[in-house]
């Protein structure tokens, strides 16, 4: 191992200016009164913005620091600027909502501010023992955040059982880690790939850790049979909270998927492939069927994210190049329609009401026809119909699926959305076609309005012109 | 003499009382949190054991990283415990279940 060096200091600079301005934070939100909150809010943002800076100036090429600890390459740099990206978004999405229920403070924040350092440490884990590090401090600073309204005893419920869950998943995570450890000897993922190169595959003692190990990221991803904690979390969490895990995450989680299983294990291709077909097939079934049952927008979210997994999970089963990309762009558009959809939420709660049940978007259409065609843009798209990029996302999945010989599992992908379809549009239906119950008023702020308007348009403009987003995503992932 | 197999099958029947534990027990939360910890200390066996016979430390860092985070684990779980007992006034698991669908 070579020892660290300056270079190595100003590869992980983005994580050094995270890590001081959450402290920074942390630290200053002590000394103000609750008038002065909105300093701790702003300097979030600040952080952010420092840090996308910071990471913009990244090399995109590969670069391996801290003794192979730590990896800087294209996917790295992406996958950081979309999540400092849509954290931001999250905190302005957020303000509100939270000041109207007395959460406004500066944990919130900071919890927050920690969870992307996490994401930040996964994309660019070179190391097992990194890897494990960034999945820690994001999960613990997720558990925290679910649990942050203190007065709920939904929240305190749903945090508890993700608590245990994701705790479950760690533990098994840890042991397939421990397994691959004893039969290759290395944490390290470059040096994995080498050693498994010379006809591993046959090894039953690596199938029985990739078996724990694949478990453990199927928990964190919330692949059926993986998925319990999903709909309990999204629903009991303060919606602001859910905004966070809905998005960020996933992107984290494909770092985990695309680091571990794509990099280091590459040489179990086959075996992996097997594995995830299961997952991803039931996935597909459980979350678009009972999503059809479900009358709480937020639960219908949670199925609808289970059912997203299933296509992310087919892109990367695929093990080829195309896939991966086919896996990024169709996280990174997820991850933008999950945002716009919670954020509905969001805007048609205040004080005392939450805007939970499908029920409350009634007559939406005739009382604010503009955020009506808004969330008719995020459930069109979601459900997978052109121009949206909900289209164009699945497309790419499916071909990367089809070029593998798959025919049948892309088969069953179609059908399923087709299923999916039905409840993406039933919120349309409800939108413009039911009689509006009781005034609907939008409190929200012009903040909120703006940028989620942005992120309807987002949604028409990035399926339009979707070869652009291809393009970046072919140059970060060669 | 006892090898490597000894200490992976101590470790597997660690991993396995915990996992059993995690989902017969229903009566105390506080169980669930002793259960977590029993897994990552079968975990913590397994390195420690792989790393003796392999003759390279790594596994044994590993090891102190899982501690520590095993035990800002428990904090956090503790904490969500002590909100969960002041809104419920119970820790009983089969209470945990007011969310449906």
């Amino acid at each position: 191992m070579n020892p660290m060096s300056a270079v190595d200091f100003a590869l992980a600079q983005p994580e050094m200016v995270l890590l001081g301005g959450a402290s920074l934070m942390l630290l200053v939100d002590l000394f103000l009164t609750d008038r002065q909150r909105q300093i701790t809010y702003f300097l979030g943002l600040l952080t952010l913005a420092l840090t996308a800076v910071q990471v913009a100036a990244l090399p995109e090429v590969h670069y391996a620091a801290f003794g192979g600890m730590f990896v800087v390459d294209g996917v790295a740099r992406l996958l950081k600027l979309v999540s400092c990206a849509t954290v931001a978004v999250v905190f302005v999405y957020s303000r509100d909502y939270l000041i109207q229920r007395g959460l406004f403070r500066g944990e919130y924040f900071v919890l927050a501010l920690f969870a992307t350092l996490g994401i930040f440490v996964m994309a660019s884990a070179g190391s097992l023992l990194t890897m494990y590090m960034g999945i820690e401090l994001l999960a613990l600073s997720q558990y925290a955040l679910v649990a942050f309204d203190r007065d709920s005893p939904v929240a305190a419920e749903s945090a508890m059982k993700y608590f245990v869950l994701g705790a479950i998943a760690s533990g098994t995570l840890l042991y397939g880690i421990s397994i691959i450890y004893g039969v290759t000897g290395t944490f390290d993922l470059g040096a994995l790939a080498v050693r498994l190169d010379a006809g591993a595959a046959t090894q039953v003692g690596l199938l029985f850790g990739l078996a724990f190990l694949l478990a453990g990221i199927a928990f964190k991803f919330g692949a059926v049979p993986f998925h319990m904690w999903i709909p309990d979390v999204y629903h009991g969490a303060p919606t602001s909270v859910t905004l966070f895990l809905g998005a960020a995450p996933k992107l984290a989680y494909f770092a985990l998927a695309l680091r571990v299983l794509a990099e280091g294990l590459g040489g179990l291709v086959p075996a992996w492939q097997e594995m995830l077909v299961v997952l991803a097939v039931l996935s597909l079934a459980i979350g678009n069927v009972v999503a059809v049952a479900q009358t709480n927008l937020k639960r219908m979210l949670a199925y609808s994210t289970i059912s997203n997994v299933g296509f992310i999970l087919l892109g990367i089963l695929a093990g080829t190049p195309t896939g991966y990309r086919a896996a990024l762009f169709y996280t990174i558009t997820y991850v933008v329609m999950a945002l716009g959809s919670f954020a509905m939420i969001v805007l048609l709660s205040r004080k005392g009401f939450e805007a939970d049940q499908i029920e409350d978007f009634r007559g939406l259409g005739q009382r604010h026809p503009w955020f009506a065609c808004v969330m008719l843009f995020l459930m069109v798209s979601t459900a997978g119909v052109p121009p949206f990029v909900g289209f164009f996302s699945k497309l790419y999945v499916i071909q990367a699926v089809l070029d593998v010989g798959l025919t049948w599992l892309a088969v069953v992908a179609v059908l399923f959305s087709v299923i999916g379809a039905f409840y993406y549009l039933r919120v349309v239906k409800v939108m413009f076609f039911d009689a509006p119950g009781e005034e609907v008023a939008v409190t929200a702020g012009p903040a909120l309005k703006f940028l989620l308007s942005l992120n309807g348009l987002a949604v028409l403009a990035l399926g339009l012109f979707n070869g652009a987003l291809v393009d970046v995503i072919a140059k970060a992932l060669p | 003499m006892i090898g490597l197999p000894h200490f992976l099958l101590l470790a597997g029947i660690l991993f396995s009382i915990a996992v059993a534990g995690i989902f017969l027990n229903r009566k105390n939360v506080i169980l669930l949190l002793m259960c977590i910890e029993l897994m990552l200390l079968a975990v913590n066996f397994n390195f420690v054991a792989f790393s003796r016979w392999l003759g390279d430390l790594d596994g044994q860092v590993f090891v102190f990283f899982i501690l520590t985070v095993a035990a800002a684990e428990s904090a956090i779980g503790l904490a969500i415990l002590v909100v969960l007992f002041r809104e419920r006034r119970s820790i009983n698991v089969e209470n945990l279940d007011t969310m449906r669908g």
